[in-house]
């Protein structure tokens, strides 16, 4: 993987001279609660005061997580179980979504978006996924999957055309990288882009693409030169509907069914030079940076699930009583809710700490990492669990537990497996004890 | 329509005392049982408690958030401001320091600046509507306020008392229970909802109307608006400084859960059950 490789230690080292002499900081402290966010992100780039930092979050942080949360419990949980049965994309609360910031989080203003730290982003998943996650997953693919790399990677002329009308939640985006060949091994994209005269012409399919049946625009990735392997990839903007693009029949999945995943076929699919997303060859470092930074949407999508789980399960061990008293009395579902809280909130503090790297500017990948592997195993682990506290209950689509079990699966699959995150946290553990 | 001589600002009352049971009615205190909290299927809620001392319930560690009729009455304000009706929204709370987090809810639904009204410790456990209706009519004369928004009641104490003793010490008109306001030159049309159904009233400003349930649906505050939220100004008042005693005129002798509820009865014929009325003396 491309990657920012300066070995923990070290940064740490540096950081400490740092924080002794830095009066810039303790400034920025002092003045104006407007400039607390970027001294937060300054504190977190200092290493030692991060963790105290996480003892509460800002109070912008915790107005919006409880504005999201308001909304989730309002507008999304009553209509979750209908649109999980009718597999219906949620039109209408994507439209509220994009008119409270929520569809562009991390678009600055000028752009149409919120102008918000990716930490903001993550909260706003985790609360809408413990309402609906497939909601949750339309939101995440939008800002991290589709924005993401346009805002980082995209011409000023691009970013007008193909972020400001996807900031408002009339449109959505999506993602193209997975192919029916490959998924983990996303260096051998056998979709291909030659150039004819001033268009670009692309051909291949492309497998497992979330939203692309509602979506208006795609990213999509496609070699360009073959004999340079992976670095012969590059990233191409598509507008949808589109001459030469077409779409395959909707996945019947087992969980997060109201959104669409599909094959995105592309025969002979033309579109103009200034379409190419980077540099000729920079696809494959496009894909893999987007989906370090998407990887975090997932964990708050995975923990927002899981909370549900834990929500639904706690209170059914208050009301359900078995022998005499409330279920909550036993030790055995005692310990199997303190699991399953524990489980939780690591993941949410690895989470919440990535997100505050990437806000900081500073490496984050191995945290990014394995905030995704540790939320999306809980998220498991804990639909699981709650499905056996809640016994028969469980089993059945009266109580949401079913859904959160079936929506909790894909966490570990998409955006990464959870056998690719556990070998990019081991490539950065090697390189940081490289001999 | 532009109004802008006339009104000035439309100050808005939040009560924080309320309980969000995250949307679920609690029982016995809060009895809620709004079209709001119909919708919320996640059944998590806090069980409201009696304090052991049977003096008040616990607010220990329960979160305390904008009472839903005061939410209505920011909405109503923020909407007079849309169609450039009145000049500015205050938005205004007496508590101790945690309803600062209330004030900015309203400045994120688009209230101009806040006013935070402190009153803290044992004060606060007896503050009633008389005091802060007294704190309400003496900063609306400071703000020199046009028109004062309240929620029709409180879902703690189900007083509904606050706007009308504020009305009574300004001796101004008020529209109650509004399901719909307009306004209509320099009278407020306000359409109450009564008992007898729907009565509709002209009032002249300043006024104060009480907020009812179908007046409007709260928006949800924004992200680039909790933004802006943060450098909105909120200003600190204390009672003393507007002149006014807080203290309470009542005293609660005991406060109970209601009684458990018994299983009934069921009879076989209408002279049963007359028979059983006078048995146990109901008739």
């Amino acid at each position: 993987c491309e990657g920012h490789a300066v070995p923990q230690a070290r940064l740490l080292q540096s950081d400490r001279r740092k924080t002794v002499n830095s009066p810039r900081c303790v400034y920025m402290l002092i003045s104006s609660s407007f400039l607390y966010l970027s001294a937060l992100g300054m504190a977190v780039g200092h290493g030692i005061r991060c963790l105290s930092q996480l003892a509460e979050l800002p109070e912008l942080h915790q107005m919006m997580r409880q504005t999201c949360r308001d909304y989730a419990q309002k507008e999304l949980a009553p209509i979750a179980a209908q649109l999980d049965k009718d597999h219906k994309f949620p039109a209408k609360q994507v439209q509220e979504l994009g008119a409270m910031g929520v569809m562009a989080v991390e678009v600055p203003e000028s752009l149409g978006g919120a102008g918000m730290d990716y930490l903001a982003y993550c909260l706003a998943v985790e609360e809408l996924s413990r309402g609906c996650a497939s909601t949750g997953v339309i939101v995440s693919v939008n800002n991290s999957l589709y924005l993401g790399p346009i805002l980082k990677f995209g011409t000023e002329e691009q970013k007008k055309q193909w972020i400001t009308p996807f900031t408002t939640g009339e449109k959505v985006g999506c993602f193209a990288l997975s192919e029916p060949g490959n998924g983990s091994d996303a260096g051998a994209a056998s979709t291909l882009a030659h150039q004819e005269g001033d268009e670009w012409v692309l051909n291949g399919t492309k497998a497992w693409i979330t939203n692309c049946w509602d979506a208006s625009a795609t990213v999509v990735f496609a070699t360009t030169d073959k004999s340079l392997k992976h670095k012969g990839i590059s990233a191409f903007l598509v507008p949808m509907p589109h001459p030469g693009l077409s779409l395959g029949k909707k996945e019947d999945k087992l969980g997060i069914r109201a959104s669409s995943t599909a094959n995105i076929i592309l025969e002979d699919c033309r579109i103009p030079l200034g379409n190419m997303l980077g540099d000729r060859g920079m696809g494959f470092k496009i894909a893999m940076q987007t989906l370090d930074s998407g990887r975090l949407g997932i964990a708050a999508q995975a923990l927002g699930i899981a909370q549900a789980a834990l929500d639904c399960a706690a209170d059914y061990a208050h009301k359900r009583t078995a022998f005499g008293a409330p279920i909550g009395k036993l030790q055995a579902i005692q310990f199997k809710l303190a699991d399953m809280a524990l489980a939780i909130e690591s993941a949410r503090l690895l989470t919440w700490r990535a997100a505050m790297l990437r806000d900081a500017k500073k490496p984050f990948t191995k945290e990014a990492a394995m905030a995704k592997l540790g939320a999306s195993e809980a998220a498991t682990f804990v639909s699981h669990q709650a499905i056996q506290v809640l016994g028969g209950m469980g089993y059945v689509t009266d109580m949401p537990a079913e859904r959160h079990y079936r929506d909790a699966r894909i966490t570990e699959i998409y955006e990464g497996t959870s056998e690719i995150q556990r070998l990019v946290i081991a490539n950065k553990i090697l390189k940081e004890y490289q001999q | 329509m532009h109004r802008s001589s006339e009104v000035k600002h439309v100050a808005s009352y939040l009560n924080t005392r309320g309980c969000e049971c995250f949307g679920q009615p609690c029982e016995s205190h809060c009895p809620v049982l709004t079209d709001r909290t119909i919708h919320v299927q996640l059944k998590t809620f806090i069980k409201i408690r009696v304090k052991p001392d049977r003096t008040g319930v616990v607010t220990d560690g329960v979160k305390h958030s904008m009472n839903p009729f005061c939410e209505i009455a920011v909405e109503e304000a923020i909407k007079l401001k849309e169609k450039k009706l009145v000049k500015e929204v205050v938005a205004v709370s007496c508590g101790p320091q945690q309803v600062q987090e209330t004030i900015r809810t309203a400045l994120a639904m688009g209230a101009d600046r806040g006013i935070h009204v402190e009153v803290s410790g044992k004060d606060y456990e007896t503050l009633g509507p008389l005091q802060v209706s007294k704190i309400f009519a003496a900063l609306a004369k400071k703000e020199q306020a046009d028109l004062i928004i309240l929620g029709k009641q409180a879902i703690d104490d189900d007083c509904n008392q606050t706007g009308q003793i504020t009305a009574a010490l300004l001796d101004w008109p008020q529209g109650t229970f509004a399901s719909e306001m307009t306004l209509e030159a320099d009278k407020l049309k306000v359409v109450r909802e009564v008992d007898g159904g729907l009565e509709t009233i002209k009032i002249n400003l300043p006024a104060v109307v009480t907020a009812d349930l179908r007046l409007n649906t709260p928006r949800y505050a924004t992200l680039p608006n909790i933004m802006k939220a943060k450098k909105k100004k909120i200003a600190n008042v204390k009672p003393a400084d507007l002149g006014v005693d807080v203290c309470s005129r009542l005293e609660v002798l005991k406060v109970d859960e209601p009684p458990q509820r018994q299983a009934g009865v069921k009879v076989e014929t209408v002279d049963d059950l007359v028979g059983k009325l006078k048995e146990a003396g109901r008739v």
